[in-house]
């Protein structure tokens, strides 16, 4: 995957989270909990399903990288580079 | 000892080795159960009666589907309100917010005597009314308000701190302090007279901010669609086969010991029998464990057609010092939850084993699910019976002692227990008349429960309905992958049951550890 499939891997992982949320206007600099309703046990779903659809390992101190949509892509990338994104279900 | 290499062959899917172990199949336990089996392969929840719920169940008569528990599903808020507890348990169980199909209630009332409180799910027509009843009260009554939402309801509270002294300190008047504390104290308080200020603060937003509702068709419809849910996700679910024995090596437990006799083995597990039942279960030595005391009776009537169809003399016997002053707004299809208190201190407390009907008829709650909208317009409104029928519940504290005594396996034991039920639910019902429609000359069936019913149902000691006065907040036992979820974990009501479940689930069978 690159940097921006692994943008669109996080999106779909919120968008089956979060149905009712808008995402196609999201700014990726800016903290996702500031731009849609997202709360610790919803960031919870979005580290169960990196690895449940991904095998991606992310442990409780590195939940911070994943604020907004370039440090999801910053943190992941390098961890996602030899995988394939899915298609959204 | 058990042989715990050969475990006995089950029948069960995944050969008696289980991720989690869930136990009751009640609000908490589906709950906990979804969020595991949408990460985890192998989830069983093992449930000891014929029927899901627990505490929140249902039952067949004479045609009728019942419920037991639900008279409102707290915490309604509308599709898509953000930040309340209803739109995260959605979100975390994957639900849409359709398929609870919610009717919202017309109103509700707190009724004492010479005062009435109406609310609704506008926030709005509580605080009128307590303007209108208290206006030296509101600027405390606003604190109040202001203080009770920037409570967060998901920080780990401060469980000793209580609301009565606080609610004394802060108001003038004490019957508003009574008023303020008879719904809250019914709906959860597993503590005589009082109820801790945490749970009087969630449940507080529960009702005024957010609001009644009840899904179409009571709760079987609702616990349907969680074990639909849960076995869509590949849960495994056992019926009439309860944990009898938790399987403990040292300071964990690797198993559990069906009724049958199947030991099944457990990475994790969960229980909702309640903190004293479970450590029993796990054969853990501990000190003498205070159950709770409150339990409830409660009675049902089914009428040959709908309370606003009653006619006049079914309000023969309301007493004016419980109604609303004339000039109030008219009554329209009638309350759907009447909070009622005959005097001015209200009592929250068992009644005593000597009292001659074993339960207190002073105060009380009226359930009337009629007057819930429908949520959609084709759906029967009270689907469960027939949609021109009435419906009236009546709750009152009960003593578990008095009705736990009766020998039953007798005939003569029966009957006299039959008798003290009957005797029970006619002063009750004459007590709650006072306060809402008298449907005895439509009525067409009857049945009641007692603490004796609850405590078979719900494995709950006594009856006791909300559990033991001491919560067990962060979930965790002396063992260490034993997880207490449910009443004894400290949220209320079936969105609180639901959340419990749900946090505990999340934070200790599904928050990777760190690395």
């Amino acid at each position: 995957m690159n940097r921006e499939e692994v943008i669109q891997a996080v999106k779909d992982i919120i968008s089956s989270i979060a149905p009712d949320e808008e995402l196609d206007g999201l700014n990726a600099d800016e903290r996702l909990r500031d731009q849609i309703e997202l709360d610790s046990m919803d960031f919870l779903d979005i580290v169960m399903e990196l690895r449940k659809r991904y095998g991606v390992q992310v442990p409780e101190e590195d939940y911070k990288e994943l604020a907004s949509l370039n440090s999801c892509a910053n943190y992941l990338q390098p961890k996602m580079a030899d995988i394939e994104l899915k298609a959204s279900v | 000892m058990s042989n715990l290499e050969t475990p006995k062959p089950s029948g069960l899917r995944s050969g008696g080795s289980y991720d989690a172990i869930l136990i009751g199949a009640g609000m908490s336990g589906l709950a906990a159960g979804i969020r595991l089996a949408q990460y985890k392969e192998r989830v069983l929840i093992v449930e000891r009666h014929s029927l899901w719920g627990g505490l929140n169940s249902f039952y067949k008569r004479r045609g009728r589907v019942m419920d037991v528990g639900l008279h409102a599903l707290t915490n309604f808020a509308p599709k898509g309100r953000r930040g309340v507890p209803l739109t995260k348990l959605l979100r975390q169980l994957r639900l849409r917010h359709e398929e609870l199909e919610l009717g919202e209630q017309s109103f509700s009332e707190i009724a004492f005597p010479d005062v009435t409180l109406r609310f609704s799910n506008d926030f709005a027509v509580f605080e009128s009314e307590v303007a209108r009843a208290f206006p030296a009260e509101m600027d405390a009554f606003r604190a109040l308000v202001a203080e009770v939402m920037a409570y967060d309801s998901f920080a780990p509270p401060d469980p000793t701190l209580r609301t009565r002294a606080k609610l004394r300190a802060q108001f003038k008047d004490p019957l508003l302090v009574e008023m303020l504390m008879l719904p809250m104290c019914y709906y959860g308080s597993a503590i005589e007279n009082d109820i801790a200020w945490y749970q009087f603060a969630i449940l507080f937003k529960s009702f005024f901010d957010e609001g009644f509702a009840r899904p179409a068709g009571g709760i079987r419809p609702l616990l349907q669609l969680l074990v639909k849910r849960y076995k869509e996700l590949g849960g495994e679910l056992v019926m009439r086969n309860g944990a009898q024995e938790l399987l403990v090596q040292g300071e964990r437990v690797v198993g559990v010991r069906l009724d049958d006799g199947t030991e099944v083995l457990a990475e994790q597990v969960f229980s909702s029998a309640g903190y004293a039942r479970t450590m029993e279960l796990g054969g853990q030595a501990s000190l003498p464990v205070d159950h709770g005391q409150l339990s409830f009776t409660e009675t049902m009537v089914i009428a040959d057609r709908l309370p606003r169809d009653f006619g006049a003399e079914a309000y023969a016997r309301q007493d004016t010092r419980f109604a609303l002053p004339s000039d109030q707004v008219g009554r329209g299809d009638g309350a759907t939850i009447v909070f009622f208190n005959d005097h001015a201190h209200f009592d929250y407390a068992s009644p005593s084993a000597d009292a001659p009907l074993g339960i207190d008829t002073r105060s009380g709650v009226i359930c009337c699910p009629n007057h819930y909208a429908t949520a959609t317009p084709d759906a029967p409104l009270a689907a469960g019976w027939q949609a021109d029928e009435g419906v009236l519940r009546y709750t009152a504290l009960a003593n578990a002692d008095f009705w736990k005594r009766f020998d039953r396996t007798s005939d003569a034991g029966e009957a006299d227990y039959q008798a003290a039920k009957a005797a029970a639910s006619a002063a009750l019902i004459d007590s709650a008349s006072r306060f809402a429609p008298d449907p005895r000359a439509f009525e067409i069936d009857r049945d009641a429960f007692t603490p004796r019913t609850i405590e078979h149902f719900t494995g709950h000691a006594r009856g006791a309905v909300y559990g033991a006065p001491r919560k067990h907040l962060d979930g965790t036992t002396p063992l260490d992958n034993l997880f207490i979820i449910g009443t004894d974990q400290g949220l209320l009501g079936v969105v609180g049951a639901m959340l419990s479940g749900i946090s505990i689930a999340n934070r200790y069978g599904l928050q990777p550890t760190t690395s």
